[in-house]
């Protein structure tokens, strides 16, 4: 039995006068499912997310969040309750205590005062902040902000969470901390939707991810798109290869993407399949295999390949 | 609209509000002056030696100087309203805002009543330190208390109706502004027709007695109204994510 889908869309576009941002999205995120939406800059994913948490309105098509439809306007704060989201940018109260902040916060989202204050301190020491609660929030460092931002956007424990670029603009460390939350948030089987243009990020945290380009070019496991589009390689490693061993190869059919002077890659289909035929295909020939190993593609091949058709 | 959600964004401003020095001495300096010093001037000019300054003539000076309060109200607002919308723009803090299921008229009367609150609170304190301070130094002249009267009455119920038609414009003119400067001069614009009105009546054209005040009272009522409708279509998700500069 499938998931139950958390969000959907169908054919979603936005326009602005002649210009189309978003060309005819579809879309489906399970509940649960942490789901990467790349694409390079501007290429329509924070107007998707904005969208989709109800801050701009569809052209045409639909989406709908939980039981909830986008475009109906009793529908619109439900969908704002139960989803949190981190903006582009951090748009903290500087001038405001880092409790103050989520505080406020809190009371946007109705939340009574006990609610406010469990949830504050929860969320100020998972994310480390809690020493620092009454410093203002202008005086902290970018890795700091990021995660204040982020506690803000689940003070209300919202069952969907849409991050938009959370880790632009971050030093590594800081990201890393960033990435690792998103990663604890997952263990919690909360819907994250994360817009990035770091395929690295995606490939982390996400169990799906589409890629934009102002029209959905994709979607898939990352694994999955890797295979689709680069088919799968095998390295094997031997102590020499000689001849004997290329041809050996060749004459079952395979073909040897790339040969050193101590290995192959032969592209094949199924390796679960296919690797002992071609394994004892080589050492038939007198070839010494040392260790096989599956040569990934990476996710960054498939975007090159998807957005900049390399 | 609920209000207790434009309360919450009202507090959020007011605290912030309390931290930035620029807002509190715009919010206090014109009523101080108001307030304090028009008194203080007219105490001066009664105990110079020329003595300039004759009973007749003082009730009118006097009502001349409390019409700054309803020109006060045009300016005060414009230092706060300015930062609400247009710091707000500058932080970026407006998007996360606008996630929140608070509709847009929600923020847009919470953001109106911190802007409201401080300047209509200074100048009615300013007001009562006028007549006090007033009645204090002309009553031995006058022989008895010139305030409270009707003249003062139909001012401070204009106050709030030019400080609401200020920050309105404000919200407006910040929608197109990119530094909270600019939008603070291009808002303070609005404190010249009051002044045109002001000038007018000192030199003749009219009188500001007490109907006309009223009048003017009602007139400020109807444009904060009619503002107030233009800002909130104005102040749309939509509008200030993608049109707003």
């Amino acid at each position: 039995m499938s998931k139950p889908s958390m969000i959907n869309a169908e054919n979603l576009t936005k326009r602005f006068g002649d210009y189309t941002a978003v060309d005819s999205v579809t879309l489906h995120v399970d509940k649960g499912e942490v789901f990467g939406f790349l694409g390079p800059n501007g290429a329509g994913k924070t107007t998707t997310v904005r969208m989709l948490a109800c801050l701009v309105s569809k052209s045409s098509g639909s989406a709908t969040i939980g039981d909830y439809e986008i475009a109906n306007r009793e529908d619109q704060p439900r969908i704002r309750m139960m989803t949190g989201l981190l903006t582009e940018n951090v748009g903290l109260y500087e001038e405001l205590s880092a409790y103050d902040n989520l505080d406020f916060y809190g009371r946007y989202y109705k939340l009574g005062e006990q609610r406010r204050k469990e949830r504050i301190e929860y969320l100020l020491k998972l994310l480390e902040l809690w020493d620092r609660k009454d410093a203002a929030a202008g005086t902290f460092s970018k890795g700091m902000k990021q995660k204040l931002a982020i506690a803000r956007a689940l003070i209300h424990d919202p069952e969907v969470l849409f991050l938009d670029e959370p880790t632009a603009n971050l030093d590594p460390e800081a990201s890393k901390t960033v990435r690792d939350f998103i990663l604890e948030l997952k263990k919690e089987k909360r819907t994250i939707f994360l817009n990035t243009h770091l395929l690295d990020e995606a490939e982390r945290v996400c169990d799906r991810v589409a890629i934009l380009k102002t029209k959905l070019v994709t979607t898939g496991s990352p694994q999955d798109l890797r295979r689709s589009l680069t088919g799968r390689k095998v390295k094997i490693q031997l102590q020499r290869v000689d001849e004997a061993v290329i041809s050996s190869v060749g004459e079952i059919g395979y073909q040897i993407v790339e040969s050193t002077p101590d290995s192959i890659v032969v592209s094949l289909k199924d390796p679960e399949e296919e690797n002992p035929a071609i394994l004892r295909a080589v050492q038939k020939a007198g070839g010494n295999v040392v260790f096989v190993t599956e040569v990934g593609s990476s996710l960054e091949d498939v975007y090159l390949k998807l957005v900049r058709g390399e | 609209m609920d209000l207790q959600s434009a309360w919450n964004v009202c507090m959020k401003d007011l605290k912030i509000y309390r931290k930035k020095t620029s807002v509190i001495y715009a919010t206090v300096a014109m009523p101080l002056i108001v307030g304090v010093g028009f008194p203080l001037i007219i105490d001066y000019a009664l105990h110079k030696p020329s003595r300039a300054l004759t009973a007749a003539a003082v009730p009118g000076l006097m009502d001349s100087f409390s019409i700054w309060f309803i020109i006060a109200a045009t300016v005060i607002p414009t230092a706060i309203a300015s930062y609400s919308i247009v710091g707000e723009k500058i932080q970026k803090s407006l998007e996360p805002m606008l996630a929140t299921p608070m509709s847009d008229g929600d923020i847009l009367l919470g953001k109106t009543l911190s802007a409201l609150l401080i300047p209509i609170g200074a100048l009615y304190t300013g007001s009562i330190a006028f007549m006090g301070l007033l009645d204090h130094f002309t009553r031995g002249l006058l022989g008895y208390y010139y305030y409270p009267n009707w003249h003062m009455g139909a001012i401070l119920l204009a106050v709030p109706f030019a400080a609401l038609l200020s920050v309105e414009v404000n919200v407006v003119v910040s929608s197109r502004m990119t530094d909270v400067r600019g939008a603070q001069q291009s808002g303070a614009l609005l404190m010249l027709p009051f002044l045109g009105v002001f000038l007018a009546s000192e030199v003749g054209f009219f009188a500001l007695n007490d109907t006309n005040l009223l009048i003017i009272a009602g007139v400020l009522a109807a444009l904060s109204a009619a503002m107030f409708a233009v800002a909130r279509a104005t102040f749309q998700r939509e509008e200030i994510l993608t049109r707003w500069k």
